[in-house]
């Protein structure tokens, strides 16, 4: 079965998605698990591995890309529209 | 293979290309390089926007690059036209391009009796020019005089997963050979600098690290106050980049793990070999110019929605971060890094890219190249002009 899902850092609460992904769609995270999506995931985009909190740092290449700007569920599309950017460029 | 086939110039430099160049002093020249090009299509053209209606660091800034560019080592010989009451002096342009040794010619419009009567005196010029240097041999050329330029653009989210890791694992062994690489786009490395700045080969470089990427940043604010963090193309935000730090770690990637030995200014030829960072802008074309001018024989252009932008007189090897991109724009790709997602090994790719840049400098056309799109000579400005 082609991996429909790429984490790049062991670290990372996100995935990046190696094809559309639609809503209520199974993707199988490199462990095994199932993880069900709750919103499409354009290719190329994020999906939120676990539940992520507001305020919590969100990691992508063993790196914080940002903090959540409200809760996040485990399957749900990550962008600009839930992700406050860091401090550093705010 | 620590070696490519290139051209001997008299300052020591080598060169993957031998191209003639014509380069004007002032935008109002232009006209005129058109009809020599014309006349004389092998040579390497550099029509820009410039040479008048600036002062300060943006004037020494655009002569620094003119001068250089006409200093790259691809070209072998050089033909400025002025116009001759212009800010950019073309006889100042010549002699210090001709201070590398190379054939260098000088016309002035306002002396040679107009437009017409320059270009039928320059084309003549350009094409014994073109002559002479298809005369010339190539040689065997140590890797230790190369210097290779990076470049993202049109990144998507698996720019930084395939194609610029791949592209740092040419780096690394390209400065483990000897060669120069130079990694810039300050503005794609904003949230990264205490990243490289930890990488710098001692303190003062991990300063002058920081402070270009801090002034890139600060410039970001000024400019787009509230918006800074969204200083993504729309291109980049339908990829899936969210903000500009995640874009700006998958960019530094391309630099590989190396030691970052020097940090240089725009179109400033870098003292130091291995991993060097320019402080240039994120625009794609300006940045290009920076690093040609900086002395590079070839850049790497990774991209994710599809850049077929190359650069005049300088090859550039286009990297695609998909397959789904390499497909769709075959004839403007020369890699497929995407191969890495349906499960090739980064170093396989890495190792098919090193081959290529070698064919490369030693003559063979990658996409951009074959396909004339070479883009124009865009110079980065940081004032208005008056």
């Amino acid at each position: 079965m082609v991996e429909k899902v790429l984490v790049i850092n062991a670290h990372d609460n996100v995935a990046v998605a190696l094809v559309d992904i639609e809503s209520g769609d199974r993707v199988v995270l490199p462990g095994g698990e199932d993880l069900l999506t709750v919103s499409d995931i354009p290719f190329g985009h994020k999906v939120a591995l676990v539940d992520i909190d507001r305020g919590e740092a969100v990691f992508k290449y063993g790196e914080v890309i940002g903090r959540a700007a409200c809760p996040i569920a485990a399957g749900e599309w990550v962008h600009a529209h839930n992700l406050e950017a860091p401090e550093a460029v705010r | 293979m620590n070696s490519f086939d290139g051209y001997e110039r008299p300052d020591g430099t080598a060169g993957a290309r031998n191209h003639v160049a014509i380069i004007p002093s002032i935008a109002c020249a232009n006209g005129v390089v058109d009809l020599i090009a014309r006349r004389v299509p092998a040579g390497v053209c550099f029509q820009h926007c410039h040479g008048c209606g600036r002062a300060g660091p943006d004037l020494e800034l655009h002569i620094r690059t003119l001068v250089n560019l006409g200093k790259n080592p691809n070209i072998g010989a050089v033909v400025v036209i002025g116009l001759g009451c212009e800010v950019i002096r073309g006889d100042a342009l010549a002699s210090a391009i001709a201070e590398s040794g190379k054939p260098v010619e000088f016309l002035q419009i306002q002396d040679e009796g107009g437009s017409v009567a320059t270009a039928e005196k320059g084309a003549a010029i350009a094409a014994r020019m073109v002559e002479e240097a298809a005369r010339v041999e190539r040689t065997a050329v140590g890797l230790d005089r190369l210097v290779v330029g990076l470049e993202c653009g049109g990144s998507d989210a698996f720019s930084g997963v395939t194609a610029n890791p791949a592209v740092g694992l040419v780096s690394d062994r390209l400065v483990a050979a000897g060669a120069t690489v130079i990694l810039t786009e300050n503005t794609e490395m904003i949230g990264t600098e205490h990243i490289l700045a930890r990488r710098a080969c001692c303190p003062e470089v991990a300063d002058e690290v920081r402070n270009a990427v801090e002034r890139a940043e600060a410039r970001t604010r000024e400019i787009l106050g509230p918006f800074a963090s969204m200083v993504i193309a729309p291109g980049n935000m339908d990829g899936g980049m969210s903000s500009i730090r995640e874009k700006a770690l998958g960019c530094i990637t391309k630099g590989g793990g190396t030691d970052i030995r020097q940090v240089v200014a725009y179109g400033e030829v870098p003292s130091e070999s291995g991993l060097v960072i320019m402080d240039a802008p994120g625009y794609d074309v300006e940045s290009m110019a920076g690093l040609a001018a900086a002395g590079t024989q070839a850049m790497f252009f990774t991209t994710g929605r599809g850049n077929p932008v190359g650069f005049p007189g300088v090859p550039v090897i286009k990297v695609a971060s998909t397959s789904r991109l390499y497909e769709a724009m075959k004839s403007d790709m020369d890699v497929n890094a995407g191969a890495v997602l349906e499960g090739r090994s980064l170093q396989d790719v890495a190792d098919e890219t090193f081959d290529l840049l070698l064919k490369v400098l030693g003559g063979r056309r990658p996409a951009a190249e074959a396909n004339g799109q070479n883009g124009v000579l865009c110079l980065y400005t940081s004032h208005p002009s008056f």
